[in-house]
Protein backbone atom coordinates (compact mmCIF):
# COMPACT_ATOMS: atom_id res chain seq x y z
CA UNK A 1 0.00 0.00 0.00
CA UNK A 2 1.61 3.22 -1.09
CA UNK A 3 0.93 6.39 0.80
CA UNK A 4 -1.56 8.64 -0.87
CA UNK A 5 -1.85 6.24 -3.77
CA UNK A 6 -5.40 6.83 -4.83
CA UNK A 7 -6.93 9.74 -3.05
CA UNK A 8 -5.21 13.02 -2.69
CA UNK A 9 -6.72 15.94 -0.96
CA UNK A 10 -9.15 18.47 -2.36
CA UNK A 11 -9.01 22.19 -1.74
CA UNK A 12 -11.96 23.50 0.26
CA UNK A 13 -12.94 27.17 0.22
CA UNK A 14 -15.76 28.76 2.09
CA UNK A 15 -16.47 32.30 0.91
CA UNK A 16 -18.63 34.37 3.24
CA UNK A 17 -20.91 31.44 3.92
CA UNK A 18 -24.18 32.20 5.63
CA UNK A 19 -26.69 29.51 6.54
CA UNK A 20 -30.14 30.39 7.80
CA UNK A 21 -32.60 27.99 9.41
CA UNK A 22 -36.14 29.27 9.91
CA UNK A 23 -35.09 32.89 9.72
CA UNK A 24 -32.15 32.74 12.15
CA UNK A 25 -28.54 32.43 11.13
CA UNK A 26 -26.85 29.22 12.18
CA UNK A 27 -23.66 30.42 10.51
CA UNK A 28 -23.35 34.14 9.88
CA UNK A 29 -20.30 34.75 7.76
CA UNK A 30 -17.67 32.06 7.56
CA UNK A 31 -14.68 32.21 5.25
CA UNK A 32 -11.76 29.85 5.16
CA UNK A 33 -9.39 28.27 2.68
CA UNK A 34 -8.21 24.75 3.32
CA UNK A 35 -5.26 23.42 1.39
CA UNK A 36 -5.30 19.99 -0.28
CA UNK A 37 -4.31 17.32 2.22
CA UNK A 38 -4.59 19.63 5.19
CA UNK A 39 -5.94 18.37 8.52
CA UNK A 40 -8.18 21.07 9.97
CA UNK A 41 -10.00 20.88 13.28
CA UNK A 42 -13.04 22.98 13.99
CA UNK A 43 -13.52 23.88 17.65
CA UNK A 44 -16.25 25.90 19.29
CA UNK A 45 -19.08 25.94 21.81
CA UNK A 46 -22.18 23.85 21.29
CA UNK A 47 -24.58 25.37 18.78
CA UNK A 48 -22.03 27.63 17.10
CA UNK A 49 -22.55 26.04 13.70
CA UNK A 50 -19.74 23.50 13.36
CA UNK A 51 -21.96 20.71 12.12
CA UNK A 52 -23.74 23.13 9.84
CA UNK A 53 -20.46 24.12 8.19
CA UNK A 54 -19.53 20.48 7.74
CA UNK A 55 -22.96 19.76 6.26
CA UNK A 56 -22.46 22.61 3.82
CA UNK A 57 -19.21 21.11 2.58
CA UNK A 58 -20.82 17.67 2.42
CA UNK A 59 -23.67 19.12 0.37
CA UNK A 60 -26.37 18.15 2.88
CA UNK A 61 -27.24 21.77 3.63
CA UNK A 62 -27.36 24.58 1.07
CA UNK A 63 -25.77 27.94 1.76
CA UNK A 64 -28.12 30.88 2.09
CA UNK A 65 -25.40 33.30 0.99
CA UNK A 66 -21.82 32.97 -0.10
CA UNK A 67 -20.16 29.98 -1.68
CA UNK A 68 -18.70 26.63 -0.76
CA UNK A 69 -16.12 25.43 -3.26
CA UNK A 70 -14.22 22.18 -3.50
CA UNK A 71 -11.38 22.24 -5.97
CA UNK A 72 -12.88 25.41 -7.36
CA UNK A 73 -16.26 23.82 -8.06
CA UNK A 74 -19.33 24.96 -6.11
CA UNK A 75 -20.82 22.26 -3.91
CA UNK A 76 -24.23 21.20 -5.18
CA UNK A 77 -25.42 18.31 -3.08
CA UNK A 78 -23.66 15.23 -1.76
CA UNK A 79 -20.95 13.59 -3.80
CA UNK A 80 -18.72 10.56 -3.50
CA UNK A 81 -15.67 12.81 -3.47
CA UNK A 82 -16.77 14.18 -0.08
CA UNK A 83 -17.26 11.53 2.59
CA UNK A 84 -18.69 12.03 6.05
CA UNK A 85 -17.98 10.12 9.24
CA UNK A 86 -20.91 10.67 11.60
CA UNK A 87 -20.79 10.78 15.36
CA UNK A 88 -23.52 8.19 15.66
CA UNK A 89 -23.02 4.70 14.32
CA UNK A 90 -26.71 4.73 13.32
CA UNK A 91 -25.26 5.93 10.05
CA UNK A 92 -23.97 2.40 9.41
CA UNK A 93 -26.16 -0.18 7.68
CA UNK A 94 -26.72 -2.71 10.47
CA UNK A 95 -28.10 -5.37 8.10
CA UNK A 96 -24.87 -5.46 6.14
CA UNK A 97 -21.68 -7.15 7.24
CA UNK A 98 -18.64 -4.96 7.89
CA UNK A 99 -17.29 -5.93 4.47
CA UNK A 100 -20.63 -5.13 2.81
CA UNK A 101 -20.82 -1.77 4.55
CA UNK A 102 -17.40 -0.93 3.19
CA UNK A 103 -18.34 -2.21 -0.27
CA UNK A 104 -21.50 -0.09 -0.32
CA UNK A 105 -19.92 2.98 -1.94
CA UNK A 106 -18.07 1.02 -4.63
CA UNK A 107 -21.26 -0.99 -5.25
CA UNK A 108 -23.25 2.21 -5.76
CA UNK A 109 -20.54 3.42 -8.15
CA UNK A 110 -20.91 0.10 -10.00
CA UNK A 111 -17.35 -1.00 -9.39
CA UNK A 112 -17.11 -4.64 -10.57
CA UNK A 113 -17.21 -7.34 -7.89
CA UNK A 114 -13.58 -8.41 -8.18
CA UNK A 115 -12.28 -4.89 -7.78
CA UNK A 116 -14.74 -4.31 -4.94
CA UNK A 117 -13.33 -7.26 -3.01
CA UNK A 118 -9.84 -5.81 -3.39
CA UNK A 119 -11.05 -2.47 -2.07
CA UNK A 120 -12.74 -4.11 0.91
CA UNK A 121 -9.64 -6.15 1.68
CA UNK A 122 -7.51 -3.05 1.57
CA UNK A 123 -9.70 -0.92 3.82
CA UNK A 124 -10.62 -3.52 6.44
CA UNK A 125 -6.90 -3.95 6.73
CA UNK A 126 -6.23 -0.23 6.94
CA UNK A 127 -8.61 0.19 9.88
CA UNK A 128 -7.54 -3.08 11.52
CA UNK A 129 -10.83 -4.92 11.14
CA UNK A 130 -9.78 -7.83 8.92
CA UNK A 131 -10.76 -10.27 11.69
CA UNK A 132 -14.27 -8.77 11.91
CA UNK A 133 -15.08 -8.38 8.23
CA UNK A 134 -17.96 -10.87 8.38
CA UNK A 135 -19.62 -9.46 11.45
CA UNK A 136 -22.59 -7.16 11.57
CA UNK A 137 -22.32 -3.67 13.12
CA UNK A 138 -24.42 -4.52 16.20
CA UNK A 139 -21.77 -7.11 17.03
CA UNK A 140 -19.02 -4.47 17.23
CA UNK A 141 -17.75 -2.17 19.96
CA UNK A 142 -18.18 1.58 19.60
CA UNK A 143 -14.59 2.06 18.46
CA UNK A 144 -14.90 -0.72 15.89
CA UNK A 145 -18.09 0.82 14.52
CA UNK A 146 -16.31 4.12 13.97
CA UNK A 147 -13.52 2.24 12.20
CA UNK A 148 -16.14 0.79 9.87
CA UNK A 149 -17.51 4.25 9.19
CA UNK A 150 -14.02 5.50 8.40
CA UNK A 151 -13.26 2.54 6.12
CA UNK A 152 -16.62 2.89 4.39
CA UNK A 153 -15.89 6.53 3.59
CA UNK A 154 -12.31 5.88 2.49
CA UNK A 155 -13.39 3.01 0.21
CA UNK A 156 -14.77 5.66 -2.13
CA UNK A 157 -11.39 7.41 -2.10
CA UNK A 158 -12.84 10.83 -1.36
CA UNK A 159 -10.65 13.89 -1.66
CA UNK A 160 -12.31 15.47 1.37
CA UNK A 161 -13.19 13.59 4.56
CA UNK A 162 -15.57 15.30 6.95
CA UNK A 163 -15.72 14.06 10.52
CA UNK A 164 -18.34 15.37 12.94
CA UNK A 165 -17.19 14.50 16.45
CA UNK A 166 -16.45 10.97 15.30
CA UNK A 167 -15.09 9.91 18.68
CA UNK A 168 -17.45 11.93 20.86
CA UNK A 169 -19.29 8.82 22.03
CA UNK A 170 -16.18 6.77 22.81
CA UNK A 171 -14.44 6.26 26.13
CA UNK A 172 -11.15 8.06 26.74
CA UNK A 173 -8.86 5.08 26.04
CA UNK A 174 -10.60 4.07 22.84
CA UNK A 175 -10.68 7.68 21.72
CA UNK A 176 -6.92 7.94 22.15
CA UNK A 177 -6.34 4.82 20.07
CA UNK A 178 -8.71 6.09 17.39
CA UNK A 179 -6.95 9.46 17.23
CA UNK A 180 -3.65 7.72 16.51
CA UNK A 181 -5.35 5.58 13.90
CA UNK A 182 -6.88 8.54 12.13
CA UNK A 183 -3.54 10.28 12.06
CA UNK A 184 -1.87 7.21 10.60
CA UNK A 185 -4.61 6.68 8.03
CA UNK A 186 -4.47 10.32 7.03
CA UNK A 187 -0.72 10.05 6.58
CA UNK A 188 -1.19 6.97 4.39
CA UNK A 189 -4.04 8.19 2.20
CA UNK A 190 -3.76 11.93 2.60
CA UNK A 191 -7.23 13.30 1.98
CA UNK A 192 -8.14 16.76 3.20
CA UNK A 193 -9.76 16.32 6.61
CA UNK A 194 -12.19 18.68 8.24
CA UNK A 195 -12.73 17.42 11.76
CA UNK A 196 -15.21 18.82 14.27
CA UNK A 197 -14.47 18.26 17.92
CA UNK A 198 -15.26 19.53 21.41
CA UNK A 199 -12.02 18.12 22.71
CA UNK A 200 -9.14 20.61 22.72
CA UNK A 201 -6.53 17.89 23.23
CA UNK A 202 -7.87 16.06 20.22
CA UNK A 203 -7.48 19.18 18.09
CA UNK A 204 -3.95 19.83 19.35
CA UNK A 205 -2.99 16.23 18.70
CA UNK A 206 -4.34 16.01 15.16
CA UNK A 207 -4.66 19.35 13.42
CA UNK A 208 -2.36 21.16 11.05
CA UNK A 209 -4.63 24.07 11.81
CA UNK A 210 -7.32 24.63 14.42
CA UNK A 211 -10.19 26.99 13.65
CA UNK A 212 -12.26 28.30 16.52
CA UNK A 213 -15.76 29.65 16.12
CA UNK A 214 -17.69 32.34 17.92
CA UNK A 215 -20.75 31.48 19.98
CA UNK A 216 -23.90 30.69 18.06
CA UNK A 217 -26.36 31.39 16.73
CA UNK A 218 -24.74 33.42 13.98
CA UNK A 219 -21.43 31.70 14.50
CA UNK A 220 -18.43 32.75 12.49
CA UNK A 221 -14.81 31.72 12.40
CA UNK A 222 -13.03 33.53 15.19
CA UNK A 223 -9.38 32.61 15.14
CA UNK A 224 -6.95 30.09 13.76
CA UNK A 225 -3.95 28.34 15.19
CA UNK A 226 -1.38 26.72 12.98
CA UNK A 227 0.27 23.77 14.68
CA UNK A 228 3.62 22.73 13.36
CA UNK A 229 4.65 20.31 16.09
CA UNK A 230 6.19 17.10 14.74
CA UNK A 231 3.97 14.00 14.61
CA UNK A 232 3.14 11.83 16.42
CA UNK A 233 2.54 14.51 18.99
CA UNK A 234 2.72 14.35 22.73
CA UNK A 235 -0.08 16.27 24.36
CA UNK A 236 1.97 16.55 27.53
CA UNK A 237 4.79 18.42 25.79
CA UNK A 238 5.27 22.03 26.81
CA UNK A 239 4.21 23.44 23.45
CA UNK A 240 1.07 21.31 23.42
CA UNK A 241 0.13 22.43 26.91
CA UNK A 242 0.74 26.03 25.93
CA UNK A 243 -1.51 25.64 22.89
CA UNK A 244 -4.15 23.90 24.91
CA UNK A 245 -4.22 26.81 27.35
CA UNK A 246 -4.51 29.39 24.59
CA UNK A 247 -7.32 27.50 22.89
CA UNK A 248 -9.13 26.96 26.14
CA UNK A 249 -9.08 30.66 27.01
CA UNK A 250 -10.17 31.52 23.49
CA UNK A 251 -13.13 29.16 23.61
CA UNK A 252 -14.05 29.83 27.23
CA UNK A 253 -15.05 33.36 26.25
CA UNK A 254 -17.42 31.98 23.62
CA UNK A 255 -18.78 29.25 25.84
CA UNK A 256 -19.72 31.79 28.51
CA UNK A 257 -21.38 33.90 25.80
CA UNK A 258 -23.38 30.85 24.77
CA UNK A 259 -24.44 30.25 28.35
CA UNK A 260 -25.51 33.88 28.75
CA UNK A 261 -27.55 33.69 25.56
CA UNK A 262 -29.21 30.51 26.76
CA UNK A 263 -29.99 32.09 30.14
CA UNK A 264 -31.48 35.11 28.46
CA UNK A 265 -33.61 32.89 26.24
CA UNK A 266 -34.67 30.76 29.18
CA UNK A 267 -35.40 33.62 31.56
CA UNK B 1 -17.77 -15.95 17.39
CA UNK B 2 -15.38 -16.38 14.52
CA UNK B 3 -17.06 -16.52 11.18
CA UNK B 4 -14.15 -17.02 8.86
CA UNK B 5 -14.17 -16.79 5.05
CA UNK B 6 -17.10 -14.99 3.44
CA UNK B 7 -20.07 -17.15 4.18
CA UNK B 8 -22.78 -16.68 1.59
CA UNK B 9 -25.97 -14.86 2.40
CA UNK B 10 -27.77 -18.12 2.86
CA UNK B 11 -25.58 -19.08 5.77
CA UNK B 12 -26.74 -16.05 7.66
CA UNK B 13 -28.94 -17.53 10.32
CA UNK B 14 -26.28 -19.12 12.55
CA UNK B 15 -24.32 -15.87 12.78
CA UNK B 16 -27.41 -13.89 13.66
CA UNK B 17 -28.29 -16.37 16.34
CA UNK B 18 -24.97 -15.91 18.02
CA UNK B 19 -25.42 -12.22 18.65
CA UNK B 20 -29.12 -11.77 18.55
CA UNK B 21 -31.41 -14.02 20.36
CA UNK B 22 -30.05 -17.44 21.04
CA UNK B 23 -31.71 -17.53 24.42
CA UNK B 24 -34.96 -16.39 22.92
CA UNK B 25 -35.03 -18.90 20.10
CA UNK B 26 -33.92 -21.98 21.96
CA UNK B 27 -36.78 -22.30 24.41
CA UNK B 28 -35.22 -23.35 27.67
CA UNK B 29 -36.76 -26.34 29.38
CA UNK B 30 -38.02 -24.18 32.22
CA UNK B 31 -40.13 -22.10 29.83
CA UNK B 32 -41.57 -25.21 28.18
CA UNK B 33 -42.54 -26.62 31.54
CA UNK B 34 -44.21 -23.34 32.49
CA UNK B 35 -46.17 -23.34 29.22
CA UNK B 36 -47.27 -26.93 29.67
CA UNK B 37 -48.31 -26.47 33.29
CA UNK B 38 -50.20 -23.31 32.42
CA UNK B 39 -52.13 -25.00 29.59
CA UNK B 40 -52.94 -28.06 31.71
CA UNK B 41 -54.19 -25.85 34.55
CA UNK B 42 -56.31 -23.81 32.13
CA UNK B 43 -57.95 -26.90 30.66
CA UNK B 44 -58.48 -28.30 34.17
CA UNK B 45 -60.20 -25.10 35.22
CA UNK B 46 -62.41 -25.24 32.13
CA UNK B 47 -63.30 -28.82 33.00
CA UNK B 48 -64.07 -27.96 36.64
CA UNK B 49 -66.36 -25.12 35.66
CA UNK B 50 -68.03 -27.21 32.96
CA UNK B 51 -69.01 -29.80 35.57
CA UNK B 52 -71.50 -27.30 36.99
CA UNK B 53 -73.25 -26.63 33.70
CA UNK B 54 -75.00 -28.54 30.95
CA UNK B 55 -73.11 -29.46 27.78
CA UNK B 56 -75.37 -27.07 25.89
CA UNK B 57 -74.36 -24.13 28.09
CA UNK B 58 -70.67 -24.97 28.49
CA UNK B 59 -69.30 -28.13 26.88
CA UNK B 60 -66.48 -29.79 28.78
CA UNK B 61 -63.02 -30.22 27.26
CA UNK B 62 -63.81 -33.89 26.65
CA UNK B 63 -67.12 -33.13 24.93
CA UNK B 64 -65.35 -30.54 22.78
CA UNK B 65 -62.65 -33.03 21.90
CA UNK B 66 -65.25 -35.64 20.94
CA UNK B 67 -67.10 -33.05 18.84
CA UNK B 68 -63.82 -32.20 17.16
CA UNK B 69 -63.27 -35.87 16.30
CA UNK B 70 -66.80 -36.05 14.92
CA UNK B 71 -66.28 -32.97 12.73
CA UNK B 72 -62.88 -34.19 11.64
CA UNK B 73 -64.08 -37.64 10.67
CA UNK B 74 -66.65 -36.41 8.15
CA UNK B 75 -64.16 -33.92 6.71
CA UNK B 76 -66.01 -30.78 7.85
CA UNK B 77 -63.25 -29.60 10.15
CA UNK B 78 -60.44 -30.07 7.62
CA UNK B 79 -62.40 -28.34 4.88
CA UNK B 80 -63.24 -25.43 7.20
CA UNK B 81 -59.63 -24.98 8.22
CA UNK B 82 -58.42 -25.09 4.63
CA UNK B 83 -61.10 -22.64 3.46
CA UNK B 84 -60.36 -20.07 6.18
CA UNK B 85 -56.60 -20.46 6.02
CA UNK B 86 -56.62 -20.01 2.26
CA UNK B 87 -58.64 -16.81 2.43
CA UNK B 88 -56.47 -15.41 5.19
CA UNK B 89 -53.20 -16.25 3.50
CA UNK B 90 -54.18 -14.93 0.07
CA UNK B 91 -55.76 -11.71 1.36
CA UNK B 92 -52.97 -11.08 3.84
CA UNK B 93 -50.18 -11.77 1.36
CA UNK B 94 -51.76 -9.47 -1.22
CA UNK B 95 -52.15 -6.79 1.45
CA UNK B 96 -48.47 -7.03 2.39
CA UNK B 97 -47.35 -7.07 -1.25
CA UNK B 98 -49.34 -3.95 -2.07
CA UNK B 99 -48.98 -2.22 1.29
CA UNK B 100 -45.19 -2.21 1.48
CA UNK B 101 -44.54 -0.39 -1.82
CA UNK B 102 -47.37 2.06 -1.17
CA UNK B 103 -46.03 2.71 2.35
CA UNK B 104 -42.52 3.21 1.00
CA UNK B 105 -43.73 5.72 -1.56
CA UNK B 106 -45.90 7.52 0.99
CA UNK B 107 -42.98 7.76 3.38
CA UNK B 108 -40.59 8.92 0.72
CA UNK B 109 -42.59 11.19 -1.58
CA UNK B 110 -44.28 14.07 0.16
CA UNK B 111 -46.75 14.62 -2.68
CA UNK B 112 -47.94 11.02 -2.54
CA UNK B 113 -48.12 11.13 1.23
CA UNK B 114 -50.28 14.23 1.15
CA UNK B 115 -52.47 12.87 -1.63
CA UNK B 116 -53.13 9.50 0.02
CA UNK B 117 -53.22 10.57 3.63
CA UNK B 118 -56.89 11.66 3.69
CA UNK B 119 -57.96 8.25 2.39
CA UNK B 120 -55.76 6.36 4.81
CA UNK B 121 -57.05 8.42 7.71
CA UNK B 122 -60.65 7.98 6.57
CA UNK B 123 -60.69 4.26 5.88
CA UNK B 124 -58.57 3.14 8.76
CA UNK B 125 -61.44 3.92 11.12
CA UNK B 126 -63.91 1.84 9.17
CA UNK B 127 -63.69 -1.77 10.27
CA UNK B 128 -63.91 -4.44 7.55
CA UNK B 129 -67.11 -5.74 9.14
CA UNK B 130 -68.81 -2.58 7.96
CA UNK B 131 -67.96 -3.56 4.40
CA UNK B 132 -69.12 -7.17 4.52
CA UNK B 133 -72.47 -6.46 2.89
CA UNK B 134 -70.97 -4.24 0.22
CA UNK B 135 -68.24 -6.78 -0.49
CA UNK B 136 -70.87 -9.44 -1.13
CA UNK B 137 -72.86 -7.15 -3.42
CA UNK B 138 -69.75 -6.14 -5.34
CA UNK B 139 -67.71 -9.33 -5.36
CA UNK B 140 -70.36 -12.02 -4.85
CA UNK B 141 -70.69 -14.65 -2.17
CA UNK B 142 -67.65 -16.55 -3.42
CA UNK B 143 -64.03 -16.38 -2.37
CA UNK B 144 -63.36 -12.95 -3.83
CA UNK B 145 -65.41 -10.99 -1.30
CA UNK B 146 -63.63 -12.56 1.68
CA UNK B 147 -60.18 -12.18 0.16
CA UNK B 148 -60.91 -8.54 -0.63
CA UNK B 149 -61.99 -7.86 2.94
CA UNK B 150 -58.84 -9.43 4.36
CA UNK B 151 -56.77 -7.53 1.84
CA UNK B 152 -58.52 -4.36 2.97
CA UNK B 153 -57.84 -4.93 6.65
CA UNK B 154 -54.21 -5.85 5.97
CA UNK B 155 -53.25 -3.18 3.51
CA UNK B 156 -54.03 -0.22 5.76
CA UNK B 157 -52.07 -1.60 8.68
CA UNK B 158 -49.11 -2.34 6.42
CA UNK B 159 -49.19 1.04 4.71
CA UNK B 160 -49.36 2.90 8.01
CA UNK B 161 -46.56 0.94 9.67
CA UNK B 162 -44.32 1.03 6.58
CA UNK B 163 -44.78 4.79 6.26
CA UNK B 164 -43.94 5.21 9.93
CA UNK B 165 -40.84 3.09 9.37
CA UNK B 166 -39.69 5.22 6.45
CA UNK B 167 -40.17 8.41 8.43
CA UNK B 168 -38.15 6.93 11.29
CA UNK B 169 -35.03 6.18 9.22
CA UNK B 170 -32.08 8.00 10.71
CA UNK B 171 -31.21 11.15 8.79
CA UNK B 172 -27.52 10.34 9.12
CA UNK B 173 -28.06 6.98 7.41
CA UNK B 174 -29.75 8.66 4.46
CA UNK B 175 -27.01 11.25 4.27
CA UNK B 176 -24.36 8.55 4.41
CA UNK B 177 -26.06 6.75 1.53
CA UNK B 178 -26.24 9.94 -0.52
CA UNK B 179 -22.58 10.80 -0.08
CA UNK B 180 -21.59 7.20 -0.78
CA UNK B 181 -23.16 7.55 -4.20
CA UNK B 182 -26.67 6.11 -3.84
CA UNK B 183 -29.30 7.88 -5.93
CA UNK B 184 -32.95 8.13 -4.86
CA UNK B 185 -34.03 4.73 -6.21
CA UNK B 186 -31.12 2.81 -4.78
CA UNK B 187 -31.46 4.64 -1.48
CA UNK B 188 -35.09 3.54 -1.38
CA UNK B 189 -34.32 -0.09 -2.17
CA UNK B 190 -30.94 -0.57 -0.51
CA UNK B 191 -31.26 1.64 2.55
CA UNK B 192 -34.83 2.69 3.33
CA UNK B 193 -36.54 -0.64 2.67
CA UNK B 194 -34.12 -2.63 4.85
CA UNK B 195 -34.28 0.01 7.60
CA UNK B 196 -38.06 -0.30 7.53
CA UNK B 197 -38.18 -4.08 7.92
CA UNK B 198 -38.88 -4.17 11.67
CA UNK B 199 -41.93 -1.95 11.11
CA UNK B 200 -43.12 -4.07 8.19
CA UNK B 201 -42.84 -7.23 10.25
CA UNK B 202 -44.69 -5.76 13.22
CA UNK B 203 -47.39 -4.50 10.87
CA UNK B 204 -47.66 -7.90 9.20
CA UNK B 205 -48.18 -9.67 12.50
CA UNK B 206 -50.83 -7.18 13.59
CA UNK B 207 -52.51 -7.55 10.22
CA UNK B 208 -52.53 -11.32 10.59
CA UNK B 209 -54.49 -10.94 13.82
CA UNK B 210 -56.97 -8.63 12.14
CA UNK B 211 -57.31 -11.02 9.22
CA UNK B 212 -58.67 -13.61 11.63
CA UNK B 213 -61.28 -11.17 12.94
CA UNK B 214 -62.26 -10.31 9.41
CA UNK B 215 -62.49 -13.82 8.03
CA UNK B 216 -64.78 -14.94 10.81
CA UNK B 217 -67.17 -12.04 10.38
CA UNK B 218 -67.18 -12.43 6.60
CA UNK B 219 -67.82 -16.16 6.80
CA UNK B 220 -70.61 -15.67 9.30
CA UNK B 221 -72.46 -13.45 6.86
CA UNK B 222 -71.92 -15.51 3.78
CA UNK B 223 -69.97 -18.69 3.35
CA UNK B 224 -70.60 -22.36 2.91
CA UNK B 225 -67.29 -23.30 4.42
CA UNK B 226 -64.78 -21.92 6.83
CA UNK B 227 -64.38 -21.77 10.58
CA UNK B 228 -66.65 -18.73 10.85
CA UNK B 229 -69.33 -20.55 8.87
CA UNK B 230 -68.88 -23.63 11.05
CA UNK B 231 -69.34 -21.60 14.22
CA UNK B 232 -72.43 -19.91 12.84
CA UNK B 233 -74.06 -23.04 11.45
CA UNK B 234 -73.43 -24.91 14.71
CA UNK B 235 -75.31 -22.22 16.57
CA UNK B 236 -78.32 -22.85 14.34
CA UNK B 237 -78.20 -26.54 15.22
CA UNK B 238 -77.77 -25.72 18.90
CA UNK B 239 -74.39 -27.51 18.89
CA UNK B 240 -72.41 -25.46 21.38
CA UNK B 241 -69.72 -28.13 21.35
CA UNK B 242 -69.12 -27.50 17.63
CA UNK B 243 -68.91 -23.78 18.34
CA UNK B 244 -66.21 -24.57 20.87
CA UNK B 245 -64.35 -26.67 18.35
CA UNK B 246 -64.40 -23.73 15.91
CA UNK B 247 -63.14 -21.32 18.58
CA UNK B 248 -60.35 -23.58 19.81
CA UNK B 249 -59.20 -24.32 16.25
CA UNK B 250 -59.19 -20.61 15.37
CA UNK B 251 -57.00 -19.88 18.36
CA UNK B 252 -54.61 -22.70 17.57
CA UNK B 253 -54.46 -21.69 13.92
CA UNK B 254 -53.62 -18.10 14.87
CA UNK B 255 -50.90 -19.35 17.18
CA UNK B 256 -49.43 -21.55 14.46
CA UNK B 257 -49.56 -18.76 11.84
CA UNK B 258 -47.89 -16.29 14.17
CA UNK B 259 -45.18 -18.83 15.01
CA UNK B 260 -44.67 -19.47 11.31
CA UNK B 261 -44.27 -15.74 10.65
CA UNK B 262 -41.85 -15.38 13.54
CA UNK B 263 -39.85 -18.37 12.46
CA UNK B 264 -39.54 -17.32 8.83
CA UNK B 265 -38.84 -13.71 9.79
CA UNK B 266 -35.93 -14.70 11.97
CA UNK B 267 -34.70 -16.97 9.20
CA UNK B 268 -35.13 -14.56 6.32
CA UNK B 269 -34.91 -11.13 7.87
CA UNK B 270 -32.87 -11.61 11.03
CA UNK B 271 -30.14 -9.39 9.68
CA UNK B 272 -32.56 -6.47 9.51
CA UNK B 273 -32.55 -6.41 13.30
CA UNK B 274 -36.12 -7.61 13.38
CA UNK B 275 -36.94 -8.75 16.87
CA UNK B 276 -39.96 -10.99 17.23
N1 LIG C 1 -32.09 21.58 10.71
C1 LIG C 1 -32.07 22.66 11.51
N2 LIG C 1 -33.19 23.42 11.65
C2 LIG C 1 -33.20 24.51 12.45
N3 LIG C 1 -32.13 24.93 13.14
C3 LIG C 1 -30.99 24.22 13.05
C4 LIG C 1 -30.91 23.05 12.23
N4 LIG C 1 -29.67 22.56 12.34
C5 LIG C 1 -29.01 23.37 13.18
N5 LIG C 1 -29.79 24.38 13.61
C6 LIG C 1 -29.39 25.46 14.51
O1 LIG C 1 -28.22 26.02 13.99
C7 LIG C 1 -27.30 26.32 15.01
C8 LIG C 1 -25.99 25.62 14.74
O2 LIG C 1 -26.18 24.22 14.86
P1 LIG C 1 -25.02 23.17 14.67
O3 LIG C 1 -25.61 21.84 14.78
O4 LIG C 1 -24.28 23.49 13.43
O5 LIG C 1 -24.11 23.48 15.93
P2 LIG C 1 -22.80 22.70 16.42
O6 LIG C 1 -21.72 23.71 16.52
O7 LIG C 1 -22.53 21.53 15.59
O8 LIG C 1 -23.23 22.29 17.88
P3 LIG C 1 -22.82 20.95 18.70
O9 LIG C 1 -21.44 21.18 19.16
O10 LIG C 1 -23.78 20.95 19.84
O11 LIG C 1 -22.97 19.79 17.78
C9 LIG C 1 -27.95 25.92 16.30
O12 LIG C 1 -28.49 27.09 16.88
C10 LIG C 1 -29.04 24.98 15.89
O13 LIG C 1 -30.12 25.07 16.77
MG1 LIG D 1 -22.65 19.41 15.91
Amino acid sequence: MTAGSASSGGAVSLRRVRVTFDGTDAVADASVDIAPGEFVCLLGPSGCGKSTLLNVVAGFVAVTDGEALVDGQPVRGPDVSRGMVFQSSDALFPWLRVSENIAFGPRMRRVPKGRRDEIVARYVDLVGLAHAADRFPPQLSGGMKQRVQIARVLANEPSVVLMDEPFGALDAQTREVMQREVERIWQETHPTILFVTHDIDEAVLLADRVLTMTAGPSGRIKSEYRIELPRPRDETSEEAIELHRALRNDIAVEVSKTLRTQERMAG
Amino acid sequence: MSSQPPAGRTRLAPTITSWGSLWRRKLPLGALVTYAVSVVLGVALWWLVSLRYSDYFLPSPLTTFEAGRELASDGTLGASIVASAQRILIGWALGVLVGVPVGLLMGQVLLIRRALDPYIQFFRFIPPIAFVTLAIIWFGVGEASKVVLIFYTTVFIIVISTTAGVLAVEESRLRAAASLGAGPTRTLLSVILPSTMPYVVTGSRLAMGNSFLTVVSAEIVAAEQGLGALIWTSRNYGRTDWVFVGIVVLGLMGFVFDRAIRFSVVRLFGRYAVKV
